[in-house]
Order: structure tokens, then sequence, then C-alpha cells
């Protein structure tokens, strides 16, 4: 750990951070709702449907 | 608190970002966007195939964040040009709030993300016409026109043109003759909309070094363009009536639209040499602006009753 530093954010760029932070994670759901969602309306609920 | 690699701190260009979400929003140009997401939707609605509603949601949101993305890009090719202009100086890149490989990153990401999931989702014509769009716009228009030739936003209007054809096209898979005459009617809107903001905002402009028509031709000729576009514009826009693809109530919006925009380009050749408030300039600017959204909430408005009572004409 040496070569290691450790950096104090400042108030601002944790801020900042946290809100990039939020945004990427709403993004991702996002996109995961989309892809699910496009699935079942391409292949219909029959996708669903599968033998035990 | 963040672990960071030693050499990272004592690299000079290194520092921790403070860029909000709302600065990489920014950076998708919403208000052009928005104009994108309704060009699109009205490609896709007027289309003669009815699609899955989520399906079609995914289509435009898939062309929104692809325009997006190529405005990330343009704002990252065009920091130092954006820096000196009144209009542009508050951006995320020239105001410092995102590095220029924040957004180049960004654009990059977005382009690739937007056509893929267009691409998988809806089809990969209306994909490939979204990724061709980028490219123009990103490198066609900003890197290579912008700086070039006072023609930059004639050709380079194209790709703003393009989204119904790409609304269109996710519905259908293919391009037709009435999606091209949408573009068509963007693409012949474009130059006097962005001659008549160039001519109020030249100074601004020419200390940039972006050779607009007002600064390479001067006023005069660019008064006179405006002029003749608009005289192309205002038959285009009705052109969907005259082929029967939509009822009289469009031709008369559309050939009453279009009379007002010969008659404020009219005003803006009358203007005086010595006109430096330039309202007609400002005016026609407000009015092409007030047109375009007109033309095509009334091409959809026809389209939608057409539809609903299933009376044909597509």
């Amino acid at each position: 750990m040496d070569d290691l530093e450790l950096v104090t954010l400042t108030e601002r760029q944790r801020k900042a951070r946290r809100n990039r932070s939020i945004a990427i994670g709403l993004a991702l759901a996002a996109l995961v709702v989309i892809f699910y969602v496009a699935t079942i309306a391409k292949f219909g609920p029959a996708i669903l449907n599968r033998p035990m | 608190m963040a672990l960071v690699d030693h050499r990272s701190i004592e690299d000079a260009d290194f520092r921790m970002s403070e860029a909000t979400a709302g600065d990489f929003f920014a950076l998708l140009k919403p208000r052009v966007m928005s104009l994108v997401v309704f060009t699109a939707f009205v490609g896709l609605v007027a289309a003669p195939v009815t699609i899955n509603p989520f399906i079609a949601v995914i289509a435009i949101l898939a062309i929104a964040i692809g325009a997006g993305a190529s405005g990330a890009l343009n704002m990252w090719y065009d920091a130092d040009i954006d820096a000196v202009m009144s209009r542009t100086a508050s951006r995320p890149v020239p105001s410092g709030k995102v590095t220029p490989g924040e957004a180049l990153s960004f654009g990059l990401v977005l382009s690739v993300l937007s056509v893929m999931t267009l691409g998988v989702l809806v089809n990969w014509l209306s994909a490939s016409l979204l990724a061709f769009t980028i490219f123009f716009y990103a490198v066609v228009y900003t890197i290579w026109l912008k700086r070039w030739t006072p023609q930059n936003i004639v050709i380079g209007g194209a790709a703003g043109a393009f989204p119904p054809i790409i609304g269109w096209a996710a519905a259908t898979g293919s391009v037709s003759l009435e999606s091209v005459i949408l573009f068509l009617i963007i693409f012949l809107w474009t130059p006097p909309h962005f001659w008549a903001l160039a001519l109020f905002k030249s100074d601004d402009y020419a200390r940039a070094g972006v050779p607009m028509m007002p600064n390479v031709a001067g006023e005069a000729s660019t008064r006179r363009q405006i002029f003749a576009y608009a005289l192309l514009l205002a038959p285009i826009g009705a052109l969907p009536w005259a082929l029967g693809y939509t009822t009289a109530v469009y031709g008369i919006v559309a050939a009453l639209l279009g009379v007002g925009f010969v008659w404020y380009s009219w005003k803006v050749l009358r203007m005086s040499d010595t006109d430096r408030a330039m309202k007609p300039a400002k005016a026609l600017f407000g009015y092409s602006l007030l047109y375009l959204f007109a033309i095509f909430a009334v091409y959809l408005g026809d389209r939608l009753v057409e539809h609903a009572l299933g009376l044909g004409g597509v």
C-alpha cells in the first residue's frame, strides 16, 4: 500500500459522484426493464410457457 | 474517500469530476432532441403499419439517445468555438463542468448503445439509418463542413432531417417517398432557420471563425438565399397533400403556413442594411420554429384521423 494514497473528496465532488452513480443505476435498471419487456413484446407471452 | 494510484495524483491533468448527471444530460442537447423525438414520432405514427406500442416507445427512445449522442460528440469537438460564442459558452465542456474526454466517451458509448438497441429490438434498417445520421452530424457536419464552407448547414441539415425517415423505417422496415418528403421539409427548412439566427448572431460566428453565410457572402446575399429557400419550402410543405397522402385539411394549413414563411422571409429580404436590431430576422427565426412544429403536428393529426376512420390514403 506504500504507493497508494487516499484522496479526500470535497463535499461538492462527493455529491456529484453520488448524483452520477444514482443516474447510472437508474439508466441500467431502465435498460434491463426495456430489454425484458421488449423480449416479451416481440416473442409474446408464450415465451414464459416452458415444459416443466 | 477514493483510493487512487499515486501516479494519477501527480498527473497535472488529474481531477475528481464535479459533473452531475444534469451536466451530462445537457450534452445531449435536450431542445434539439425534443424536435428529433417529435419528427421521428410523426414518421413512426404516420407509417401505414401499426407496431407494438412498447416497441414504438423503444424506437423513439433509441432515436432520441442517438441524436443526443451526436450532440455530445458535437460538443466534444466544438468546445473551442463554443467557448467564444455567447449562445454556447455555458455548455458543459466550455464551462469546465465536463472534460472533453468525458464528453467524447459519453457520446461514443451512447451512439453504440442506441444503434444496437434499435437494431436488436426494432430493425436493422432503422438502426443503420440512425448510425449514418450520427456519423453525418458528428463527422461530416461537425468535423468537416462546419469550419470549412458556408454551405455547412445546408448539407449538414440532412442530419436533422433524417429522424422522420428513421421513425418510418422503424415501423415499416422500409423507406418510402412519403417519408422522404418529410425529410425534404426539414432539409429545406434548415437553411432559412439557421441563417436567420446567423444574421443576428453574425458577430458570434465571426469571433469563432465559423464561416456562416452572412460572414462569408454578406447579409444581402444571405437574405436573398433565405427568401429563395422559403419559396422552395412553401410548396414542398404542401406536397404530401398534392401527392394524395393527406386530406385537404393538411394541404390548406400547410399552404397557409408556407405563405407565412414566405411573408416573414420577404420581410427579412426587405430589411435595411443598417438595421442592427434585425427584428425581421428574429421574427423569422421564431416563426420557423412554429412552422416546423405546426406542419408536423397537422400532418400527424391528419394521418391519425385517417387511420382511425380507415379512409386509406396510405
